[in-house]
């Protein structure tokens, strides 16, 4: 399953909003991959994230495959949510 | 016994092993790998190892900075599970060569790949990946890297040079002096010994090769002379000396509630510089009667993104109420030339003190300006607050600036946030320019302060951090005293008070002839306060105003030295 998010955290992606993220998706089981244009990089890959380089007002797609893909995706959410750096579109 | 000579930079003695701040040799062999399982079980356990390492690092750092700088730590240790980088490295393994070979070549690529970013702060998170990279290679070769956050014992540390992020990690605790290879009176590691009160030698240029790690040292910050395996004389004179100097600390004590008042009634405000929230402690544990400068640059320093408006409130908020009615000048963002910031994407300069530095920033990059300005206003309820722009060079400058804080003013205003009325808005007098028509800036701020380290690399067109133009930091030249004299009249003329914050406010040669100038106030660093106090408060303004005109007459600044070395002699 997957969820498109629009980056709302005005330094984007960089090293403190990517650390939120991985160390969030790291515990699940499954297979999560983040989509920005034309790349796809595993998001337990904090140097594959950073290497996107998104910026604010960007849209990336989240993808998860496995056992726990529904929880993984619901736990993206939270944090974009909570640590303020983006909201589903 | 050795004496190494530098530039005295921070006095005091301080006796000490000598801590060497070098990069340790990480070399190695690459090797053909037949075990290939144990070769990766020996990298996983290395792999752990190095995680407990970071997260006790990561603790130290929470306790000592706050969870914002220990933040980066949570990253390097993100780094160094990254799964794309783990299978790179296990991938090389298996095909047969060594841990250590496998490390450096996966690292060195993606070192590579965010190097070739075309961002400034994606090149910069190569560094972090390098500096994981390190620790793991370290470890894998059994080599111990130093830790300066966790200092066990006193040390003198010994440097090429001291960067801001490297003195943020120093345990201040047990750092009792430096001596660096570069640098001079007015570069950072300078500037952080005179904050932290504890001697400093810079400008050695041997320092570092000439010291072994662990060597005793006796480093005297008033001479500019670091003495290695000093004789049992030797070193039983600095030991009285030193006792000497906590002696004289004490006598100092007695100006701590004293009034700042010349001998003949003149009052003055000696008042402390500051970069943090922090420093201000120790401005009023020297009875500082204000803040002369706050250096606002520190809070967007050492982090990975600006400060937000609430970040920046709350520290602005902090020092005046920590300060009371005692009045506290903040000095708005002077970042570029010297000072660069990670995050913020400038272009290279060739000259870049003569560039996008300060106001010229502020004024190009509004935004980041508005922020700190709305912090400031929201800020200026809670105590005493005056602003200051920096690197004024036009009136035009001055005026965009001022209009753009009215403009949040009102802004915070129809928002029904209270902001301070008659909050005192002046500028830096650090560019010629400004100090050659200070009569017309007069007419418009309602202060001027001078800032003479930049006043002086200005004038005398000599770049400050270059030892090799060191002798032209002249604060005594006759085109200084003129500019400094210029600036003064012009004020006054227009009823407007002058401070200076640069290091000549707090120099004990340059004190008795800024009193006679007629300067309001003096702002320097906090240790500097209550010498200062003691020495005003024997000097008659009006004897001194004589001198002065004679003063004035001299042609060079060593004229000017060896007079008032002279008179400070017969007056001691």
């Amino acid at each position: 399953m997957e969820k498109t998010f629009k980056i709302t955290s005005p330094v984007g992606l960089h090293a403190r909003p990517s650390t939120v993220l991985v160390a969030g998706v790291t515990p699940f089981a499954s297979v999560i991959q983040i989509k920005y244009k034309d790349k796809t990089v595993n998001l337990k890959s904090i140097l594959g994230v950073m290497s996107l380089g998104v910026s604010e007002g960007e849209v990336i797609t989240i993808k998860a495959e496995g056992s726990d893909e529904e929880a993984a995706i619901a736990k993206v959410a939270e944090l974009m949510i909570s640590e303020g750096l983006g909201q589903e579109c | 016994m050795l004496e190494i000579r530098g530039i005295a930079v921070s006095n005091g003695i301080a006796i000490a092993n000598a801590y060497c701040l070098v990069e340790p040799d990480l070399s190695f062999e690459k090797l053909a790998i037949t075990d290939v399982e144990a070769e990766k079980l020996r990298f996983q356990e290395i792999i752990i190892k190095t995680k407990i390492e970071l997260e006790t690092i990561r603790e130290a750092a929470k306790k000592k900075f706050g969870h914002d700088k220990a933040e980066i730590f949570s990253a390097h240790i993100l780094v160094l599970q990254d799964p794309e980088m783990l299978s790179a490295i296990e991938g090389q393994i298996s095909a047969g060569v060594n841990a250590e070979f496998a490390l450096q070549e996966t690292a060195t690529m993606f070192i590579g790949l965010f190097e070739s970013m075309d961002n400034e702060y994606m090149q910069e998170r190569a560094a972090d990946i390098r500096d994981v990279a390190k620790r793991l290679l370290a470890n894998l070769l059994a080599i111990e890297l130093p830790d300066y956050s966790r200092l066990s014992k006193d040390v003198i540390i010994v440097a090429e040079d001291l960067t801001p992020s490297m003195t943020a990690q120093l345990d201040k605790t047990h750092v009792k002096g430096f001596v660096t290879n570069i640098g001079g009176r007015t570069s950072h590691s300078a500037i952080l010994a005179r904050t932290m009160e504890i001697p400093a030698v810079v400008g050695t240029k041997i320092a570092t090769t000439d010291i072994p790690h662990g060597a005793r040292l006796i480093l005297d910050g008033s001479k500019g002379t670091v003495i290695l395996d000093a004789t049992e004389e030797i070193a039983a004179e600095y030991l009285v000396a030193q006792e000497a100097l906590i002696a004289e600390r004490e006598l100092f004590q007695q100006f701590v509630t004293a009034e700042s008042v010349s001998a003949d009634g003149h009052p003055v405000e000696l008042a402390g510089n500051i970069g943090k929230p922090e420093d201000v402690e120790n401005v009023l544990a020297n009875g500082g009667d204000g803040i002369g400068l706050f250096r606002t640059e520190f809070l967007y320093m050492d982090r990975q993104e600006l400060p937000t408006e609430e970040e920046q409130f709350v520290a602005y908020k902090t020092v005046l109420v920590n300060m009371g009615n005692k009045p506290t000048v903040v000095r708005t963002l002077d970042i570029g030339g010297d000072k660069e910031l990670p995050y913020l994407t400038l272009s290279h300069e060739m000259n870049p003190f003569l560039g996008l530095r300060a106001v010229r920033l502020c004024l190009d990059q509004q935004d980041i300006f508005r922020t700190q300005l709305r912090a400031l206003l929201r800020a200026s309820t809670y105590g005493n607050l005056k602003i200051m722009f920096p690197m004024i060079a036009t009136l035009d400058e001055f005026r965009q600036a001022k209009s753009l804080l009215q403009e949040e003013q009102e802004k915070l205003l129809a928002e029904g946030i209270e902001v301070a009325r008659d909050i005192e808005i002046g500028m830096m007098v650090e560019v010629p320019s400004a100090a050659l028509i200070a009569d017309l800036f007069a007419k418009e701020a309602d202060f001027l302060s001078i800032g003479t380290n930049d006043l002086i690399q200005y004038t005398l067109a000599a770049d400050r951090m270059n030892e090799k133009v060191s002798y032209l930091y002249q604060p005594f030249h006759p085109a200084i005293l003129r500019l400094v004299k210029m600036v003064i009249d012009a004020a006054h003329a227009n009823g407007k008070w002058v401070g200076m914050c640069g290091e000549m406010a707090g120099d004990e040669i340059a004190v008795p002839i800024l009193l006679a100038l007629g300067l309001d106030e003096f702002s320097m660093s906090a240790s500097s306060i209550l010498r200062t106090r003691g020495q005003i408060s024997k000097l008659s303004k009006q004897e001194m105003a004589q001198h002065l005109e004679r003063i004035l007459t001299f042609s060079t600044s060593a004229e000017v030295e060896q007079y008032m070395e002279k008179l400070l002699n017969l007056n001691n």
